[in-house]
């Protein structure tokens, strides 16, 4: 055990480590997630049923949902896209645009929704012509869609950049080579390569459509059971001094995070094993 | 042009306009169009804008707060990626996966989670005001919430490059002489640095722009606890919209030179194990060899 002492702390250093780092975590994640349920069920099981079946908070949780699905396929078409002109081609410029596909994690959410206001408001570039035709996008779904997209633009294509710059691209030069399609060798090779990293970043980014607060809550306009989605809903129940309603539709949100993050758990680890697989039969036999 | 004819895979012109177009439209073209806006001010009127009583206070309180959130995760993120990475204890896979929380979990539910926590009859806010400390509804429960919401960002970041580093160095650093301290101080932590700073300041920028979280738990009182994005949504439901454009664009400018840190720092990461001291060297570092 003698390499053990010149690698490892003192027990006390050790011990103490664990403590502090531990308790920094029990008092700012452990507590705050238990607290959630503890608080939505303060009131006994029947009132948090009944406040889960509040019409305003089911038209909410409909709205969340739907937005989320709306978002959805156009930033998978994205990702990929994106992943697969940086990852396999070479062009001028390409540092510039990771740089750019990474600027929606820079901006504020509260920015985010301002600059739809400013393209799509009543004064908005685009305004005058929308009123006219009477598209209403600002203080509506559209509006709060669009916002989303702003906010979660990054996630998938983020997860799929590295890891298709790994795969490198011989696989599909060997498929077209052999006569395969494009969409032969997507569907044969790269899907069934990528398909847990684009699995990732949909679980990332759906996390971050249903819980987004800033953006939305800028250009929704808070008409209740019209463009209320669930977080922005926990905002007007919490702020009626309703704790056990806006606990309650916390509750969900905080079981949606419960479940992604089990998820991106089980993902993560089918990832690794496959790439432990993948080293396996690659490595070159040691004699 | 040699490249050119040598492309075998297809799609490249498709996914890369594809791209670029959906990146203009969806982000570039509405980023314009708050530039654009904010020209009609002018440069001197929009920092007079920003400069102004009130958003002045709201930039300190948000930088302010950011980086005190962003201090304390660097401290204690260090103590939790070393153990999650270093120490066996039971339940360290869940402990991991928990770290994530506050990524997936939405804002609005941390803002009135440590609101109602940290308020005078809280589980933590019964405990805390009689030493005198109050939190909720004052600027430090403010830093409460953003180093909730920047939690993850050191840890992740450091986790991998710990995992890296390798124990002959350690070994051969204690052979010398040095001390585990020394080791430490010498050897392990140059080569975390970077990594730590790193996570600082994605914490920081992340923390910068936050709303959801903070509005909650701030008090939100002009000149003491109110941030610059809730200025922002205030002066736009007055109908300041130009005031509003004014500080979205100095925020803006400020996130550009973040990501821009953020990139460099990356990079220097990225780029500091191919010009790494050799083993001996950085061995005897430690064992006391500067002085």
């Amino acid at each position: 055990m003698k390499s053990n002492r010149a690698t490892q702390e003192p027990r006390w250093v050790r011990y103490g480590l664990l403590t502090v780092g531990l308790g920094f975590l029990f008092f700012f994640l452990g507590l705050p997630l238990v607290a959630v349920f503890v608080e939505a069920l303060a009131q006994g099981v029947p009132l948090y049923l009944e406040a889960l079946k509040e019409p305003e908070t089911r038209s909410a949780i409909g709205l969340t949902i739907g937005i989320a699905l709306a978002v959805l396929p156009f930033n998978i078409v994205f990702g990929v896209a994106a992943a697969w002109a940086i990852a396999k081609f070479d062009f001028k410029g390409k540092s510039v645009l990771i740089t750019l596909i990474d600027l929606p994690f820079a901006v504020s959410p509260v920015v985010a929704g301002l600059v739809f206001i400013l393209l799509f408001g009543a004064q908005g570039w685009f305004g005058p012509w929308l009123s006219a035709h009477e598209v209403k996008i600002i203080f509506a779904v559209p509006g709060m869609i669009l916002a989303t997209l702003f906010i979660t633009f990054p996630f998938i294509a983020r997860e799929l950049i590295p890891l298709m710059q790994a795969q490198g691209k011989d696989e599909e030069e060997a498929a077209v080579s052999l006569g395969a399609s494009g969409w032969q060798m997507f569907r044969r090779v790269t899907l069934p390569n990528i398909k847990w990293g684009l699995l990732y970043g949909v679980i990332l980014s759906n996390a971050r459509a249903m819980g987004e607060f800033g953006a939305v809550s800028v250009v929704s306009g808070h008409i209740r059971g019209e463009t209320n989605t669930l977080p922005l809903h926990v905002e007007i129940l919490y702020n009626e001094y309703n704790a056990v309603g806006a606990f309650a539709a916390a509750s969900i949100l905080a079981l949606l995070a419960l479940v992604t993050l089990v998820a991106k758990t089980v993902v993560e680890w089918r990832m690794k094993r496959e790439t432990e697989m993948l080293n396996a039969v690659l490595a070159p036999e040691k004699t | 042009m040699a490249a050119r004819t040598h492309r075998v895979l297809p799609g490249f012109g498709l996914a890369l306009g594809y791209t670029l177009v959906y990146l203009s439209l969806l982000i570039l073209l509405p980023l314009g169009g708050l530039i654009l806006k904010a020209s009609e001010l002018g440069f001197a009127q929009i920092i007079d804008i920003a400069l102004g009583e009130r958003s002045l206070a709201a930039f300190r309180v948000t930088f302010g707060a950011s980086f005190l959130a962003a201090a304390v995760n660097a401290f204690f993120g260090l103590i939790v990626a070393w153990i999650l990475v270093r120490y066996p204890f039971p339940g360290k896979r869940f402990v991991d996966a928990l770290v994530d929380l506050p990524f997936a979990l939405p804002t609005a539910v941390a803002g009135i989670t440590l609101a109602t926590l940290y308020a005078g009859n809280g589980w933590l806010g019964r405990w805390i005001e009689p030493l005198g400390f109050k939190v909720a509804y004052t600027p430090l429960g403010i830093v409460v919430a953003l180093t909730f919401i920047t939690l993850p960002f050191v840890v992740r970041t450091l986790q991998p490059v710990i995992e890296d580093i390798e124990t002959e160095v350690e070994e051969a650093a204690a052979s010398l002489g040095a001390s585990r301290w020394q080791t430490f101080a010498r050897v392990i932590f140059p080569a975390i640095f970077p990594a730590l700073l790193t996570g600082f300041a994605l914490a920081f920028a992340r923390a910068v722009g936050e709303y959801g979280s903070v509005i909650f738990i701030a008090g939100n009182l002009p000149l003491i606890s109110e941030i610059v994005p809730l200025l922002i949504i205030s002066k736009l439901e007055q109908y300041d919209v130009l005031g509003a454009t004014a500080l979205a664009v100095v925020m803006l400018a400020l996130s550009f030179i973040l990501l821009l840190a953020v990139n460099v720092l990356q990079w220097w990461t990225a780029n500091r194990h191919k010009n790494d001291e050799p083993l001996e060297v950085a061995a005897a570092k430690a064992s006391g060899g500067g002085e």
